[in-house]
């Protein structure tokens, strides 16, 4: 490839993924017999191994929740990306069949964010718990809100440690006797509603995990959006600390209380409904006493770190007159002179 | 400096003080020169550096070698600050022993540095800071109100900002150097800024190069000039833009770090360099968080980079393993300083190498490049670009701060032949794919690729069968241990086995590796003139190392390994440890230092020959030496340059 080309192609890689990505089986099936047409996203495609949950383990619905997405919305099979980093629900990406890595504790939020950044046709999940995602991970989890790299964050909260056997997490409430905490936990929990309002984060939402359809809708509105898009969903572990979300369980004689959001339909009852682009309105939803309140608590346009890099990249190529790569580096080995 | 002196040359000295006749004075400057060392001393402020950096570039403009160092305080403003100009018509190897001339802005910076000025060498102080003792006749001495005659030419607004440029006009007509040249150089640097900028440098310039330097020295030098044939353009920059464009030149378009001296200057460039090239470098906020993305952009299919300094290198150990564990590649640079923890944030020192080869849990294997030269910087960028690709393994480039911070003049690059094309292979993978086939070197699939069975591949730390999925089977744990290792078994059989400078057999040989490539080879240049039967060979790969070393080592009666850490508490350096082990040869020895600066040429010889050798150039046998870890106090006292803490 002659250093024209290179440098034309650098330059398209985000004005026209095509050049870095397959065409679709329609297109290609002309080009290369070999390559079959692409075939109807089923549940069956995207399963993979069976889960080694606990048996009645939260996390079953989450995934069950996640194949029903995927196959309503019938995404190209090798744009989706599951990444996760350490802990029982970040075993998550093992259970899809997609591309994906399992990644270190903590850790998978700048792992998505390089993906997310460097290939904006792909559709980048994350997956993980409490301890990955708010204790380990919790500088990671304030950047990738501040900065609104374009990601899909799903948080499977249950309160405890599982994958080492019941020790205190950030979320643990006072008083939960787990093993590090024998007379129960004396740390004041992290509420993830504030923390991420807090962060940045550009839409926030909170589900449960005995509701499978408003998972699914909050996981189609959070793929939706762009930005950084985090859900968290209380998720029981049945293991070390049962029934502890069933004051938000209709079935166990709970009340799973929806946020209702401002239509801006003009009437009186709109004024009583929440603005999800309110931040202090948020902020002031996450304040309410457990179980509190389901729905998307906040929503906002700002600008991606992935569109701003673009507009840096589109502003330096227009600059440099698009040379190719060569001459560009030539142009400054010149200057070296 | 040229060896020859001519003995016409006579100084006068300051009008405070009494004329020194001509004969009291040893060892003249001779007019026509072939090499000298020039060394700028005052506070880190005053813009010495550019002055410096102004002179590298006439150099290699002007077809000589070139070769600098310099040391930079840790602290924020302020502070002792030294740059160190060694330019030669001949080959340069190290940045020089002593200074032939040497500047000194304030009275802590002569006193400071004088112990570096070479008997009958010029010193050139600015006589409205300076004191210098005049009944030490080994020098001659040039006083010049610096401070006052640059305020005066510069109307006295800009207070004594522009003594540097001043300083640059006194040495152009001291050295007779090509004064349009210089001011090209000196305008371009400014280019794009407010054309006063370059205005008032130009008057500094001028008000220097106008002064009467013959009412203080009568005669003036001139660098003898031997034009390079066939050779190419030279460029002159420093190692830590040499690892930059080198990682641009191997199809590096991505990559995350963490500011931290003295990697920063990297990152920097490549914030605003990759753009130009479609490419994103992140400023992370932390460095897990830096070699995480990294590793993001690099399973995506751009192969990354991150960098730091050991304290951040530290820190992003586990994420290397997983690298290595999950067969992602990424390049990793340590542009190492002296440790542990802060350490020593502005000195250098080579105490990183087991850290690059060892430094994360469980075996991990990795690659383990260094680079010895400025000019290698730039190279062996682009050498770990295409290991780690090929191996899709973490690489680490082991660089350090005398690299970082060296200004060299290096044949231009034939940049047509080196570009690497940075795009992924997306071309859609057949059925039966397995990712971490045990058969044969694998690379990762990246994201967007179409697999035609159905069945998609996923990376993980976790230990895991040939088609990725989590076991604790015995067996395929140490089948796959062996075949991520085999990977760099396979690598040290295409290495190329290092070329032997001097003596091709013969009584010693020194080994090193990274940044001591000049003064070891100075050292064996040295010695060789000097009647021993002395090689030199110096390591690029350290791990893996290249087949076929054992060969050149029994030619030799001692190996002496000679690198910048500590002794260890078995006696050895950290090369020489790695060394006696793959060879169980009793005849490795080490030679080691741990001051924070850069091997003197001297000091390697007293370490490799104690008490033998002694009449080396500029060499006074009163002065001690360090050797295997054995320092002299008062010779580390001598030549500490006072530290903030960083």
């Amino acid at each position: 490839m002659s250093s024209e080309d290179r440098g034309q192609k650098t330059e398209n890689r985000f004005s026209n993924m095509s050049e870095t990505t397959i065409p679709t089986g329609t297109v290609e099936a002309g080009v290369s017999p070999a390559i079959p047409p692409r075939e109807k996203l089923t549940k069956k495609a995207v399963t993979a191994d069976h889960p080694t949950w606990c048996p009645g383990c939260g996390d079953f619905a989450v995934l069950a929740s996640f194949y029903k997405v995927l196959e309503k919305r019938q995404l190209d099979h090798e744009k989706i990306v599951t990444l996760a980093g350490i802990g029982c629900s970040s075993r998550f990406p093992y259970f899809v069949n997609g591309h994906g890595a399992h990644f270190i504790h903590g850790r998978a939020v700048p792992l998505a964010s390089g993906i997310s950044l460097a290939r904006p046709d792909l559709h980048v999940f994350l997956f993980g718990g409490d301890g990955d995602g708010f204790s380990i991970g919790g500088n990671h989890l304030d950047h990738g809100a501040r900065k609104n790299i374009n990601m899909t964050y799903f948080i499977m909260d249950n309160f405890v440690y599982g994958l080492t056997k019941k020790q205190t997490s950030p979320t643990s409430p006072i008083g939960f006797k787990s093993k590090t905490d024998p007379t129960g936990a004396i740390d004041q929990p992290v509420n993830p509603m504030k923390k991420l309002i807090a962060g940045g984060a550009t839409f926030i939402a909170r589900t449960h995990a005995a509701n499978v359809v408003h998972m699914m809708q909050l996981i189609e509105r959070a793929m939706d959006h762009q930005g950084f898009s985090v859900i968290e969903c209380l998720s029981e572990c049945v293991e070390f600390f049962p029934d502890v979300f069933d004051p938000a369980n209709p079935k166990k004689g709970g009340s799973f209380e929806l946020i209702q959001e401002k239509k801006w339909d003009n009437t009186p009852e709109d004024e009583l409904r929440h603005d999800v682009t309110d931040e202090l309105a948020a902020y002031k939803l996450a304040q309410l006493p457990f179980p509190g309140v389901f729905g998307v608590f906040y929503q906002s346009d700002r600008p991606t770190k992935n569109a701003l890099e673009k507009k840096w990249i589109e502003s330096s190529r227009e600059k440099t007159g698009n040379a190719s790569d060569l001459q560009l580096l030539q142009k400054t080995f010149d200057r070296m002179k | 400096m040229g060896e020859p002196a001519n003995p016409d040359l006579t100084a006068v000295q300051p009008p405070a003080s009494a004329p020194t006749p001509a004969a009291e004075r040893a060892d003249l400057r001779p007019e026509n020169i072939q090499d000298a060392v020039i060394r700028l001393a005052g506070n880190s402020q005053d813009g010495i550096q550019s002055a410096g950096a102004f002179l590298a570039r006439l150099a290699g403009r002007s077809d000589q070698d070139v070769m600098t160092y310099m040391t930079i305080p840790a602290t924020i403003s302020g502070g002792p600050s030294l740059f160190q100009v060694r330019i030669g018509t001949g080959e340069v190897l190290s940045s020089g022993d002593e200074a032939d001339f040497l500047v000194a802005f304030y009275q802590h910076s002569y006193q400071d540095n004088i112990d570096f000025l070479k008997e009958g060498g010029v010193l050139l102080y600015d006589s409205d800071n300076v004191e210098p003792n005049l009944d030490d006749k080994r020098f001659v001495y040039v006083g010049v109100p610096i401070t006052g005659l640059t305020v005066e030419a510069l109307g006295g607004t800009a207070k004594d900002k522009g003594k540097n440029i001043f300083v640059l006009g006194l040495i152009a007509k001291i050295f007779n150097l090509d004064v349009e040249k210089l001011k090209k150089v000196i305008t371009e640097k400014f280019a794009g800024k407010d054309v006063s900028i370059v205005n008032t440098a130009m008057m500094a310039f001028q008000a220097g190069y106008a002064f009467p330097v013959g009412k203080v020295l009568t005669h003036r030098y001139q660098f003898e000039h031997i034009p390079k044939t066939g050779g190419r353009a030279q460029i002159t920059m420093d190692g830590n833009q040499a690892i930059a464009y080198g990682l641009i030149a191997g199809g590096v378009r991505y990559g995350a770090g963490y500011p931290i001296t003295p990697w920063s200057s990297i990152m920097e460039i490549l914030r605003s360099e990759f753009p130009k090239y479609g490419g994103i470098f992140v400023q992370a906020e932390d460095e897990l968080g830096a070699v995480s993305l990294a590793l993001g952009f690099s399973y995506s299919g751009y192969l990354a980079v991150t960098g730091s300094a050991g304290p951040g290198i530290s820190l992003k150990s586990e994420a290397i393993g997983w690298a290595s564990m999950a067969e992602i590649p990424i390049i990793v640079c340590n542009i190492q300083r002296g440790g542990p923890s802060t350490g020593l944030p502005t000195n250098v020192e080579q105490s990183d190498l087991h850290q690059a080869i060892f430094g994360s849990h469980g075996d991990s294997p990795r690659v383990v490049l260094a680079a010895s030269t400025v000019e290698d910087c730039f190279y062996i960028a682009i050498e770990a670009a295409r290991i780690a690709r090929k191996y899709s393994t973490p690489v680490l480039i082991l660089s350090d701060t005398s690299l970082a911070t060296r200004i060299e003049a290096f044949d231009e690059p034939d940049l047509s032949k080196l570009m690497v094309d940075p795009k992924p292979d997306l071309t859609p993978r057949e059925g039966g794919f397995k990712p971490y086939d045990l058969d044969r070197i694998t690379q990762h699939v990246p994201p967007g690729t179409r697999m035609l069975d159905g069945k998609y591949p996923l990376v993980t730390g976790l230990e895991h069968d040939e088609h990725g999925h989590p076991t604790g089977s015995p067996k395929l744990h140490m089948a796959m241990t062996a075949k991520r290792r085999k990977k760099l078994q396979k690598l040290a059989e295409e290495i190329p086995v290092p070329e032997v400078y001097g003596d091709q057999k013969g009584d010693t040989l020194l080994v090193g590796w990274g940044s001591t490539y000049g003064p070891i080879h100075d050292a064996a240049k040295m010695a060789r003139e000097h009647g021993e039967k002395i090689g030199a060979l110096h390591l690029r790969h350290i791990h893996p190392l290249p087949n076929g070393l054992e060969k050149i080592f029994a030619k030799f009666k001692r190996i002496v390994v000679v690198e910048m850490n500590d002794q260890g508490v078995y006696g050895f350096g950290q090369l020489a440890t790695i060394l006696r082990a793959r060879f169980c040869e009793p005849k490795i020895e080490s030679v080691t230092k741990t001051d924070g600066l850069t091997f003197r040429v001297r000091e390697i010889l007293q370490g490799v020959f104690p008490g033998k050798f002694v009449s080396a150039r500029g060499y006074s046998p009163n002065r001690s030496v360090s050797s295997n870890g054995e320092q002299d106090i008062g010779l580390a006292r001598a030549e500490s340059i006072s530290q903030g803490v960083g």
